[in-house]
């Protein structure tokens, strides 16, 4: 997919303050749209069975549900890992 | 990049404007292959000598779910991302 992070938000200091200010918001659009696609990409295998006329409302919870667990997931590791980081005398 | 600094108010628009449409046209890429790959999985079973009408049907009903999917996804992260602000 369009790689984001290489957005050039970076390339224009000392430039344009309004490109500059534009270009910073186009980014993060673009990484939350980019994170949807992921989201939608695990959770539609985690949670839609065959489609049917409309997203019954199990699916619907489940949907919201896999977005909020996985965020905490991630947010779970990350404090741990920098636990275990701290733990062993850091890098 | 000096010469960014020297465009006019015209030549900005315009460049925000590709910019823009880039991007949207980025998404709707992205968009369209994973919709692509997904509801060739989950209706296609067994690929046969052409698509059935079942298989048709099945697919239109995908895109439409894959869409709905995306647009509850899309509302329950920026909830969240609303909820996780006020806390810090």
């Amino acid at each position: 997919m369009t790689d984001f992070d290489s957005f050039p938000t970076e390339g224009f200091k000392g430039g344009d303050k309004e490109l500059q200010e534009f270009l910073m918001v186009e980014k993060q659009k673009a990484q939350f749209n980019a994170q949807i696609h992921e989201f939608n990409d695990f959770c539609w295998e985690k949670c839609v069975d065959k489609p049917s006329n409309k997203l019954d409302s199990r699916t619907e919870t489940c949907l919201t549900n896999c977005v909020d667990r996985f965020i905490d997931v991630s947010l779970l590791i990350t404090n741990r890992f920098s636990q275990l980081l701290q733990k062993s005398g850091g890098m | 990049m000096d010469s960014v600094s020297n465009l006019t108010g015209a030549q900005k628009d315009e460049l925000m404007d590709t910019v823009k449409q880039q991007i949207a046209v980025a998404n709707a890429q992205e968009l369209l292959t994973k919709m692509t790959e997904k509801c060739f999985k989950k209706c296609i079973s067994k690929p046969g000598t052409s698509l059935d009408s079942s298989e048709q049907k099945c697919i239109a009903m995908c895109m439409d779910r894959y869409m709905d999917s995306w647009n509850l996804i899309s509302r329950a992260y920026s909830m969240r991302i609303q909820r996780e602000r006020s806390l810090n």
